[in-house]
């Protein structure tokens, strides 16, 4: 065996905490490893050439790098070794960046012994390392996009003039999303509907897309290349290729509701169409307001007796519309901050305090000629609603806010001068190109900023004017003045059709809520799942340039996976120990995707089935089940590694980090240099499911101290049955444990998403200090548990999660 | 007259100190102004309450010599709006125990005329005492 | 098809009181009870409205032995433990209580006074939160038996809630119809929010009260604006000016009388209007009574549990005006 071990300062990032030096000294004495050195960037070209060069002169078959976590560089690293000509899989990470000199940036001589362990640990799994080799599967070129907002139509159009297969799901009846209500758009002023018309009516018109409006996605199966898509296409109730949208049925119709694309400033009939650039520009019933659907019967009826055409049928059904794509673009956008939850500012109590979005809908009313309400006297706009304030649990900027209200005050201002227009902000952010210039002309044209982040609002209650309560921050006077009007710059969130859709593609989300991208920096368009992209603003708050930025770019990453026409497979799959295996199909049933079959007396594994998720390993009572790059003998030589530098009375927790919520979110600890327990070493499996009683209880035989696993909710796990699996393996070590005379509280595991960062640092503390209170566990405990692993655990019955 | 501010070692430790006493992240206060307009008593103060947070964080310690403090009434109008989460009158309170501290008392229950003193409730004079006198 | 943004809407004032069957209702609750110092003084009034409307409502609050001053505020800073003493020696009267009194009463300490509640709910909340503090607490209080943290405070509007208004309504005698009556909360019922009884921007929970005896609500944002608290002590014109925005702004949403459930929020409101109308001279007074005395008005109580002779300005006539209450 011939390891290389590199040990990367990361540019002083981990230098700077961590010894580097003593780092590589202590991995040159470990077994099999032939060289190790330290370099100031491992990932930079040189960095990589270095390996490349060692792999050649000094013939390395395993490559262990110390540095950041396998998600950052992981990939660049293993395409150094296929380059080489080595597999990509007999290679290993030590995570000392975010796990060592981030977290414990205060404490060089932890963190290098934590260094010292987690590289000691990574030696130990690579010199286990299989030469696997990479598994391809075929991928066509058709996709799904979600969402039909202006990031949903550029990211269509974008794939479908590449020539490849698009279809837009859109759940309202048009496309357009929120940019079809704007006035005008910042910093150039075009008329937003005049600028998205043409996008809009393009959409249609191509042949490469399929358009299906008012539909909700029911179901997603499958992976990239095969995307089992079903597709729910609601009923309009009327014809579309008969409607010729004369309106007539509109006349006739004697219900009115509030029309959701004027904010409910004006009213709809219950057959309408949106708004006058609608595509499809056809009529639909809204069903939850109709006479004839509410009360069925023979009720009503007049639009289908107005109808020329008899386009109109009451008994038309909705319809499920299967299909199959190869990659998603997920665009489902956001929504504005629910004001009335800023009980300050009165909106929904307070007759003149509106939102932008209404301001945005008067704006085009009143130029269209049919003003919803005068505009005039004092007006104030109110910035950071719903945003950067913890009171309402959103810390985040809207980054779109600040310039929206630009434009509508000068809009305002420069339409009648004789308006006083106030915006009281917090901080005013023109970062864009053309903003800080378009927010001068907002200050030339009179519009006054205040800074100062309005504290109440008080309406009077005979004239209903509205009392401003503000601090100007700049001249530190109070302001107590009366407005005519005030329009509340509220903030963009995450929106309800995105929170289905992250279930359905159990998708990740950011600590603000909105959809998380795979990397900050270099992924932004990526998600976590192999195959689906984000586009605009459901990623996080965008103007539109961005959103049609992030839609173009999330084409084109879609466009390079297709365009291989092949894609390689992860290799993380079980395999049986036939020699072992006794053919008892205990693992049979706990394979959920029923990826395991007996055949000629020996579990099989079904390679396309299997997703890895680990279960069946805790299923079988000889150890007979196994799984590619996370196999048992590795997992343990992990552990024993875990310990090799522990000094007397030291603690050691291990901690089984699944790799798509806990690691990361060790990860993002780490980031924000939050410091836990520096005893733990984390251990990275694909699932919680991974450790597996045996496993947890030989770490606790070899001295471990405590065992802690961390797995994701189910709801964002890739794996199904993985909760239920993972308490059985918890019960099962417990119950061993309390018949040992060891303190079951030892074992602890808890499922997380990515954003619980104090939770996380709080569970691991917890777990350290009980178990440095309980002390180390006796030899004799020890050796009694060490006897009854020999002797095999027991038979757990079969277990069947369904 | 314009005047200029000093930066000083002594004024750190005056804003460490005051952070300590009062347990919050004064320099996370990014001066939005929210807790001067929810301030009952911001009218009558010398300096705004969002003022007496940037004297501190810049360590001006004349902030102890101002009015606005002793005016503050614990109402806790600005803890539950601060967007930073920041609890603005444990700051108050801390800058009042620093002066307290010296033995010095800010109010004498015994000057006010006793008719005045006799129409008082109690909570109104021990809730001063308390915050007023050491 | 939903609406993608919000439409406006209207919010309803009423919130979910249904009432929660944790405690029988059948027979009379005891609770143990602390009065603080107030109420046996200025406030005396308070008192005795609420000791009788809560008989009434088969309520009976028994005083703890031994009750000492609260304190009136919390102290703000960091260890600062010994202003934790006052208010925790009040919780382990409590403690006793329920323990000689065995499962007859709750273990839950009533309180009436808001400044009162507030303090002494702050204490139990750090406790309960910071157990080393409590330990080292419950060391220097060595001739007190430690407290074990099983005490809650409530209000009594929590209580009231907690049974739901409709069993308020029942007990009306004297539906208080045509009276226009405004609630003012002030600081200490609301904030902070770990330590408040309703939502500290939009609390509702005395708006039920006064409809559920019969009176109409009128609303106004500066119902939990401060009223300058203990600055009445030093600067009463300062205070008279809050008194001023809060009473003016409730008699032009068309108030007739003020409720409130704090004595110095009572004394800030009702006795500086002298103050008031020296610095505005066009300033026409208003009655501002406890919530106790208002249910006790509707209740249909005579003199000694309505005790508006210790309002500073007088609520008899308006009411007499009103029709509510009996001329004499
Ligand atoms: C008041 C206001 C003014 C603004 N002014 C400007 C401006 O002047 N200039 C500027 O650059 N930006 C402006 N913006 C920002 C602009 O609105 C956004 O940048 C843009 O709308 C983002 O587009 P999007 O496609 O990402 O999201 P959206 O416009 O929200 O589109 C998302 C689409 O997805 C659909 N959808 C959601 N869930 C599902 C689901 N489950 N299934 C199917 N479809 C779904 C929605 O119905 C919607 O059609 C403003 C924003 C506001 C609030
Ligand atoms: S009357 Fe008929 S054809 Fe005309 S818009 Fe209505 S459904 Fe379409
Ligand atoms: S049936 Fe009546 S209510 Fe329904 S859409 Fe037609 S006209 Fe309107
Ligand atoms: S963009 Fe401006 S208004 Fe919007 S949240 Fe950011 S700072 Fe506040
Ligand atoms: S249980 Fe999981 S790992 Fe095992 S065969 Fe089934 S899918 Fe694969
Ligand atoms: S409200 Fe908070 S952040 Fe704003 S100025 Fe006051 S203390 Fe600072
Ligand atoms: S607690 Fe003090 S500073 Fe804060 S709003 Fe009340 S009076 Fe003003």
């Amino acid at each position: 065996m011939r390891i290389g071990v590199y040990v990367c300062h990361c540019g002083g990032n981990i230098s700077e905490t961590v010894d580097v030096k003593a780092v590589a000294a202590a991995a040159e004495q470990r077994p099999g490893v032939v060289l190790a050195r330290d370099y100031s960037h491992m990932c930079s070209d040189l960095g990589q050439k270095l390996i490349l060069e060692d792999i050649k002169e000094h013939n390395l078959d395993r490559v262990v790098v110390a540095a950041c976590s396998p998600h950052f560089q992981g990939a660049t690293f293993m395409n150094v070794l296929e380059t080489g000509s080595l597999s990509p899989y007999v290679f290993e990470m030590a995570n000392i960046r975010e796990q060592c000199a981030w977290p414990h940036f205060g404490e060089p001589e932890t963190a290098t012994l934590k260094s010292i362990e987690l590289t000691n640990m990574a030696i130990a799994k690579a010199g286990l390392d299989e030469s696997l080799n990479k598994k391809t599967m075929p991928i066509g070129k058709r996709v799904l996009v979600i969402g039909g907002g202006i990031a949903g139509i550029q990211a269509s159009l974008d794939l479908a003039d590449s020539g490849f297969e698009v279809h837009l799901v859109e759940k309202d009846p048009s496309i357009g999303g929120k940019m079809a209500q704007l006035s005008r758009t910042f910093p150039t002023e075009d008329c937003s509907a005049c600028i998205l018309s043409p996008k809009m009516a393009d959409v249609p018109a191509n042949p490469n897309i399929e358009l299906l409006t008012y539909s909700e996605i029911e179901s997603v199966e499958g992976y990239l290349g095969n995307f089992e898509v079903t597709v729910v296409r609601r009923s309009t109730y009327v014809d579309p290729d008969l409607c010729t949208a004369c309106g007539l049925c509109e006349d006739a119709c004697p219900v009115k509701v509030p029309s959701e694309f004027e904010v409910g400033l004006r009213d709809r009939k219950a057959i309408y169409v949106p708004f006058d650039f609608a595509v499809p520009y056809k009529y639909l019933i809204d069903e939850s307001v109709c006479l004839r659907l509410t009360k069925g019967g023979e009720v009503c009826g007049l639009c289908q007796k107005a109808c020329p055409k008899d386009a109109i049928d009451f008994s038309r059904k909705s319809e499920k519309i299967r299909f199959t794509v190869d990659t998603i673009v997920v665009a489902t956008g956001y929504d504005i901050f629910d004001a009335t939850e800023k009980k300050v500012y009165g909106y929904g109590e307070y007759k003149n305090v509106i939102t932008a979005l209404e301001m945005e809908r008067m704006i085009v009313n009143g130029a269209a000629g049919t003003p919803i309400r005068p505009i005039k006297g004092r007006i104030g706009f109110i910035q950071c609603v719903g945003s950067r304030d913890e009171q309402v649990g959103n810390e985040y900027c809207s980054r779109v806010c600040c310039m929206y209200a630009t434009k509508l005050s000068q809009l305002l201002k420069r339409s009648d001068p004789t308006r006083e227009v106030y915006v009281f902000y917090t901080d005013l952010r023109a970062f864009g190109k053309g903003f800080e210039e378009y927010y001068k002309r907002a200050q030339t044209d009179g519009v006054k900023f205040v800074r100062g982040r309005v504290a109440e609002l008080l309406e009077d209650p005979v004239t209903k004017s509205v009392t401003v309560k503000v601090e100007d921050t700049l001249s530190r006077q109070m302001i107590e003045a009366e407005f005519d009007l005030v329009i509340l710059s509220v903030g963009l969130k995450p929106n309800a059709g995105t929170e289905r859709i992250a279930e359905i593609l159990k998708l990740t989300k950011s600590p603000d809520g909105f959809l998380q991208e795979a990397h900050p920096k270099f992924r932004p368009v990526d998600t976590l799942k192999e195959g689906i992209f984000l586009a605009g603003a459901v990623q996080g708050p965008k103007d539109i340039p961005d959103a049609v930025a992030s839609a173009s770019a999330a084409a084109a990453r879609a466009v390079r996976l297709m365009n291989q026409g092949e894609f390689s497979l992860d290799p993380v799959l079980a395999y049986v120990h036939e020699d072992i295996c006794d053919g008892c199909s205990l693992c049979v049933d706990s394979c959920l995707p029923g990826a395991i079959s007996i055949s000629s007396n020996v579990a099989q594994i079904n390679e396309t089935l299997c997703t890895g998720c680990g279960i069946c390993i805790a299923a079988c009572p000889l150890d007979a089940m196994d799984l590619h790059c996370y196999a048992n003998d590795q997992l343990l030589a992990e552990v024993e590694a875990a310990i090799s530098e522990r000094r007397d009375g030291e603690t050691r927790i291990i901690v089984f980090a699944d790799d798509t919520t806990t690691y990361r979110l060790a990860d993002n600890v780490g980031t924000g240099k939050l410091s836990y327990a520096p005893e733990t070493r984390i251990i990275r499996v694909p699932s919680g499911t991974r450790a597996t009683p045996a496993l947890m209880l030989k770490a606790l035989a070899l001295g471990i101290d405590g065992v802690f696993v961390g797995e994701s909710e189910s709801k964002s796990s890739p794996y199904a049955g993985i909760g239920p699996a993972l308490s059985r393996n918890i019960e099962q070590t417990r119950s061993i444990l309390r018949e040992h005379g060891i303190e079951p509280e030892r074992v602890r595991a808890k499922e997380f998403v990515t954003i619980m960062l104090g939770g996380f640092v709080a569970q691991l503390n917890e777990l350290t200090a009980f178990a440095e209170n309980a002390g180390p566990v006796s030899e004799k405990k020890k050796k009694a548990l060490k006897e009854t692993l020999a002797n095999g655990l027991p038979r757990a019955e079969a277990q069947v999660a369904q | 007259m314009t005047k200029i501010m000093m930066i000083t070692k002594e004024g750190e430790a005056f804003l460490a100190r005051i952070q300590e006493i009062s347990g919050e992240a004064i320099t996370a206060c990014d001066q939005c102004g929210t807790c001067s307009g929810s301030c009952p008593m911001a009218s009558e103060m010398d300096i705004t309450p969002s003022e007496m947070i940037r004297k501190t964080q810049m360590g001006q310690q004349d902030v102890l010599s101002t009015k606005a403090m002793w005016l503050c009434a614990a109402c806790f109008a600005c803890t539950v709006r601060c967007p930073r989460g920041i609890d603005l009158s444990k700051i108050a309170e801390a800058l009042r125990q620093i002066s307290l501290r010296q033995a010095v008392d800010h109010i004498d229950i015994a000057g006010i005329p006793a008719p005045e003193r006799a129409r008082l409730p109690q909570i109104a004079l021990v809730g001063a005492m308390r915050k007023f006198t050491s | 098809m939903k609406p993608t943004t919000q439409t406006k809407k209207r919010r309803s004032t009423k919130r979910d009181d249904s009432p929660q069957p944790v405690h029988a209702r059948s027979s009379r609750t005891m609770f143990p009870y602390y009065p603080g110092c107030t109420l046996k003084t200025t406030a005396q009034n308070f008192e005795d409205s609420a000791l009788a409307t809560a008989a009434i409502l088969g309520i009976d609050l028994v005083e703890i032995p031994r009750w000492n001053c609260c304190g009136v505020v919390s102290s703000l800073v960091e260890n600062d433990r010994m202003h934790h003493v006052a208010p925790l020696r009040n919780i382990i009267r409590t403690q006793e209580m329920i323990a000689e009194r065995g499962g007859e009463i709750e273990s839950r300490l009533v309180t009436l006074c808001s400044m009162c509640t507030n303090t002494l709910r702050r204490t139990n909340l750090f406790l309960k939160e910071n157990p080393e503090d409590l330990e080292a607490i419950n060391d220097y209080m060595s001739l007190e038996d430690n407290y074990e943290g099983g005490v809650e405070i409530v209000h009594f509007l929590e209580i009231l809630r907690e049974r739901g208004f409709d069993a308020v309504t029942n007990k009306v005698s004297n539906p208080l119809e045509g009276l226009n009556a405004a609630a003012y909360y002030g600081c200490m019922l609301l904030r902070p929010k770990d330590i408040g009884i309703d939502d500290p921007e939009d609390p509702t929970i005395q708006e039920n009260l006064i409809s559920a005896l019969g009176a109409a609500v009128i609303d106004t944002p500066y119902k939990k604006m401060c009223c300058g608290s203990y600055q009445t002590v030093q600067d009463r014109y300062a205070v008279a000016e809050l008194a001023y925005d809060i009473l003016t702004h409730a008699q032009r949403e068309g108030a007739e009388v003020i409720i409130t459930a704090c004595p110095l929020c009572a004394f800030n409101l009702d006795d500086r209007q002298k103050e008031v109308r020296e610095r505005h001279p066009d300033f026409r007074s208003i009655p501002v009574l406890y919530f106790t005395q208002l249910m006790a008005l509707a209740f249909g109580l005579g003199e000694d549990a309505l005790g508006f002779e210790l309002n500073s300005v007088d609520p008899r006539p308006l009411l007499m005006a009103k029709g509510l209450l009996a001329p004499r």
